[in-house]
């Protein structure tokens, strides 16, 4: 933006002057890793986080395209160990597994502890997050509550090893119905999970109240500041409520309580209004950041400031305020009243419009641009045009009286993979490209950044797009086996599974030979288009930043 | 709109067949309790209503279909006869049976598109989506692949080297915030009328169905007609079920929907469904009638759906329930009145009308469903077992 823009050449020569004395003094390794206060340090320490998780996360899904590649059982059996209700046991551990693992270990990490650690303090001029050792602990809290989730799938939960519950945790199939304590340490993997969110919510939304550089008003902040602003707010608002709930369950599980017991007084339906209540608000903090990213990548190579500055801010915290009153769309058949049905219904289809907003400003700020379609703008565009069709789809699902159709079919699997596998994923992957340099001084390969990204989006709409059809044919979700006639589709998106993979080889191929190899990062190497303040530091920014701090006119 | 009219007009004609009365105390009593504030925009409630007036007219004067042996409900039986009734039922009635399942009709068929539907309100809902969200979504999202196109085409760096250094344009962004909005009014008219047809369950003749998920089976009961009790299990393929047990074939229906029990249910008449779980979530689904409910413990989730159309109907528990969650199939059986009747007396059931304000009667009708109950018990503690 226009608006930002600081000159490189006005720091060029105090950024130069950091890097040779105590400001890029870096302490050892053990204390470097292991009891970081530094922002930069600590969003690379979650980027790694983020990176295993996706690969545990993504084999999970594999396994499980595996399996629904033909009608029948062919792997369960093999993978669990035992054959018959533990076998399909496991089915129902992988589904979970997946699902909370790609949430809260994968995208949730990424956007907001990896690339918000790392950019908000560097675009809003400041020397670090407010408070860095809760920065740390931030992060910390994210492995034990990992390796809970990651060890509940070797204990007991019922009728064999695992967490079955669907990362819903649906009581009272995660209460009455899982003994044993694999749910119990799904719901304790959650409850660290949440608290470190929390935390970096609180702190995020200090560092950006308190710490932006003078002259930067909340009117002048890069838009990914905004939209990180915007998600720490949900965050902080909706992760209590899950907090709750999941504690809720672990009382009924452990200790006699009946709140979602309906023997006890309690009723089932409360644990869902209070899940989703967290629920939806969850899926904006996992696209939100996603939104940030794409807008700097747009404004970047169009080299054009974007496009209805303000309208997109709003558009975001307008998105984050509706994401609070709709949650019952997620429910349109538990049998909710009709008017609670039309209120939810007409909510729901409100937030389309702030969305409307944002796609077509995109587009706008593209517009007229000299655009560079450089690897992080192919990723920016299939993030427009991919989440586009998961937003349409979403219009679609908002109608309770439609829904009653697709509810639990394939159709809303389809929706959430194009919303986040395309959607959110797409952001991260452009995110990535864009800031590499940036974050590890070295430049990533254009060649293959290209080859993955056209086999990473041809895989997934392969993999995704004929969902649709099977949800339209009525397909359950959550089901290791289909009727014989769904098999073509299924098939098919194992196929799609398959060319993602390819496209993910392709990607760990490049960052290994980028970082070994890659070419030095320039200070802004995108060129005049990158006009935020990270783009005036070098590549990679001196351990500690602005220790003057910069002025934006 | 003008096809479910000529549906209304095919019901009614089913009605004069059945020449029941119907008296549904155990739903009037939930129904009494149902807010009806919002009429229903559907013609089809205009109709049904009237239908009704026909049908008890008709009800004086039509003969009851032969293979009934059940007396006019009007005649109210005595005590004693009523017994006899139920023997005779038992002694007399053919064995029902069961239709074949169509491949390819009332089950996926791995085509591209929303199943057949076969009620007005899934016919309603079909036109919705596949008339006005489809055709919506899809000229929207070409547009947003055209205009990316053209930025490929148009504005790329060779083409377009000096970028323009527009950032507002207050017009353009008044269009694409009120088009969208003018969109969404367009979509929610049609939108709220199919929740409120979905929800308002017409006045007339109604055939109430207590379903109760359990893990992993479901029951049907049918409080007005004697109390029929029914615990549908899949069937499995052959050699993979159970000693003793009967095994799929393809009459029953597909692999993975096939059951053992259907739900039968008569064809042009409103059939209420009562929807709750014993155990954990279930949601009973049948995607031809445009039905899903989730069937959650401790609550009983209302339902309706009117089928015209003869048929076996497929459907899977669509809510997690744990291990067994894709191995509790749905099938429901729509058949004319007249077989309906027949099914529920070869079930040991009655008609609605033909016990009335006679005493023994649930007497009678717990014995016929003790087994039933007992199976279920089995079924529970198998269950539990594992």
């Amino acid at each position: 933006m226009t608006d930002t823009a600081a000159t490189p050449s006005h720091f060029e020569a105090a950024g130069s002057d950091e890097a040779h004395h105590d400001a890029d003094h870096k302490p050892g390794f053990f204390v470097r890793w292991f009891m970081s206060t530094n922002h930069k340090d600590i969003g690379t320490l979650y980027l790694i986080f983020a990176i295993v998780a996706g690969i545990i996360g993504g084999a999970l899904s594999g396994m499980m395209r595996m399996e629904l590649a033909e009608p029948g059982i062919q792997y369960l059996a093999q993978w669990a160990g035992e054959e018959g209700n533990a076998a399909l046991h496991f089915w129902n551990v992988m589904i979970t597994a997946h699902g909370l693992i790609m949430v809260f270990f994968m995208v949730m990490p990424a956007m907001i502890g990896g690339f918000g650690n790392w950019f908000v303090p560097l675009m809003i001029g400041a020397p670090d997050m407010a408070f860095p050792r809760m920065n740390n602990i931030s992060f910390w809290l994210l492995v034990p509550a990992f390796l809970l989730l990651f060890g509940s799938m070797f204990v007991p939960g019922g009728v064999a090893d695992g967490a079955g519950t669907g990362w819903t945790v649906y009581a009272p199939l995660s209460t009455s119905g899982s003994v044993g304590p694999a749910v119990d340490m799904a719901i304790l993997s959650l409850h660290l999970a949440g608290a470190s969110s929390i935390l970096g919510a609180i702190n995020f939304i200090t560092t950006i109240f308190n710490m932006r550089a003078p002259g930067m008003t909340l009117h002048k902040m890069p838009l990914f500041v905004w939209s990180v602003l915007v998600t720490a707010f949900l965050l902080l608002l909706a992760l209590p409520v899950l907090a709750a709930a999941i504690t809720m369950l672990l009382t009924d599980r452990n200790f006699g309580t009946t709140f979602f017991d309906a023997a006890g007084g309690g009723d089932p339906l409360l644990y869902q209004h209070l899940f989703w209540f967290f629920g939806h608000p969850e899926v904006y903090i996992m696209i939100l950041p996603g939104f940030g990213m794409v807008s700097q990548i747009v404004a970047t190579f169009s080299k054009k400031p974007v496009f209805g500055y303000l309208g997109m801010a709003y558009a975001m915290v307008a998105i984050g305020v509706v994401g609070f009153v709709v949650w019952a769309h997620h429910m349109f058949t538990v049998g909710l009243s009709l008017n609670m049905k039309l209120y939810f219904t007409a909510a729901t289809m409100v937030i389309a419009v702030p969305t409307g907003i944002k796609i077509f400003s995109w587009i706008a700020t593209m517009w007229g641009g000299s655009v560079s379609f450089k690897t992080p703008m192919v990723w920016a565009m299939g993030f427009i045009f991919m989440f586009t069709v998961g937003g349409v789809t979403g219009v679609v699902l908002a109608n309770g009286g439609f829904t009653n159709y697709v509810h639990d079919t394939y159709y809303v699997v389809a929706h959430f993979h194009y919303v986040l596998s395309l959607g959110a994923v797409f952001a991260i992957f452009a995110g990535w490209y864009y800031w590499f340099g940036k974050m590890f001084g070295k430049m990533y390969n254009e060649f293959l950044g290209q080859v993955h990204f056209w086999l990473f989006f041809i895989g997934v709409n392969v993999l995704f797009f004929p969902m649709h059809f099977l949800g339209l044919d009525g397909m359950p979700r959550r089901y290791p086996d289909y009727v014989d006639s769904q098999a073509y589709w299924n098939d098919v998106a194992t196929y799609g599974y398959l060319i993602m993979a390819v496209g993910m080889v392709v990607f760990f191929v490049n960052m290994a030979w980028s970082l070994v190899a890659g070419k030095k990062a320039d200070d802004n190497y995108w060129g005049e288009g990158a006009t935020t303040l990270e783009w005036t530091l070098s590549s990679p920014p001196p351990y500690h930043q602005f220790n003057k701090l910069p002025k934006v006119d | 709109m003008k096809l479910e009219a000529c549906e209304s007009r095919a019901y009614i004609a089913a009605k004069f067949h059945y020449g029941v009365n119907c008296l549904d105390r155990f739903a009037s009593g939930i129904d009494g309790d149902k807010m009806r504030i919002l009429t229903n925009l559907m013609l089809a409630a205009g109709l049904a209503v009237a239908s009704l007036s026909v049908t008890s007219a008709a009800s004086a004067a039509a003969p009851q279909p032969e293979l009934a042996p059940a007396p006019q409900p009007e005649l109210a039986p005595a005590p004693g006869a009523e017994a006899e009734v139920v023997e005779s039922a038992e002694a007399e009635a053919p064995a029902f049976e069961h239709a074949p399942a169509v491949e390819g009709f009332g089950m996926p068929t791995g085509a591209l598109g929303i199943q057949e539907q076969v009620s007005e309100v899934g016919e309603q809902a079909r036109w919705f989506h596949d008339a006005l969200l489809m055709p919506i979504i899809t000229v929207i999202s070409l547009i947003v692949l055209a205009l990316l196109l053209w930025v490929v085409v148009r504005f790329n760096r060779r083409r377009n080297p000096t970028p323009s250094k527009t950032t507002h344009n207050t017009t353009l962004e008044v269009i694409w915030t009120l088009v969208p909005v003018l969109i969404l009014v367009v979509i929610a008219v049609p939108s709220i009328s199919l929740l409120q047809a979905q929800y308002n369950l017409p006045e007339g003749e109604t055939v109430t169905v207590k379903i109760t998920g359990n893990q992993w089976n479901w029951t049907y009961e049918y409080p007005d007609h004697g109390d029929i009790l029914l615990v549908s299990n899949m069937l499995e393929e052959e050699g993979e079920q159970a000693e003793g047990a009967r095994f799929r074939t393809d009459a029953d229906g597909p692999r993975l929907l096939a059951v053992d029990e259907r739900m039968v249910i008569p064809a042009g008449v409103n059939v209420r469904f009562l929807v709750t779980a014993s155990d954990v979530l279930h949601s009973f689904a049948v995607p031809a009638f445009w039905t899903k409910i989730d069937a959650v413990p401790g609550r009983l989730n209302e339902g309706w759906t009117r089928v015209d159309q003869e048929g076996v109907y497929f459907g899977q528990c669509s809510e997690l329930c744990g291990v067994r969650h894709g191995y509790m199939p749905i099938a429901v059986e729509v058949v004319s009145p007249e077989r309906f009747e027949q099914w529920v007396l070869a079930n040991g059931g009655t008609m609605p009308g033909t016990e009335e304000e006679t005493e023994e009667a649930p007497a009678d009708a717990e014995t016929d469903t003790a087994e039933d109950a007992e199976d279920i018990a089995a079924a529970d503690a198998a269950g539990a077992a594992s």
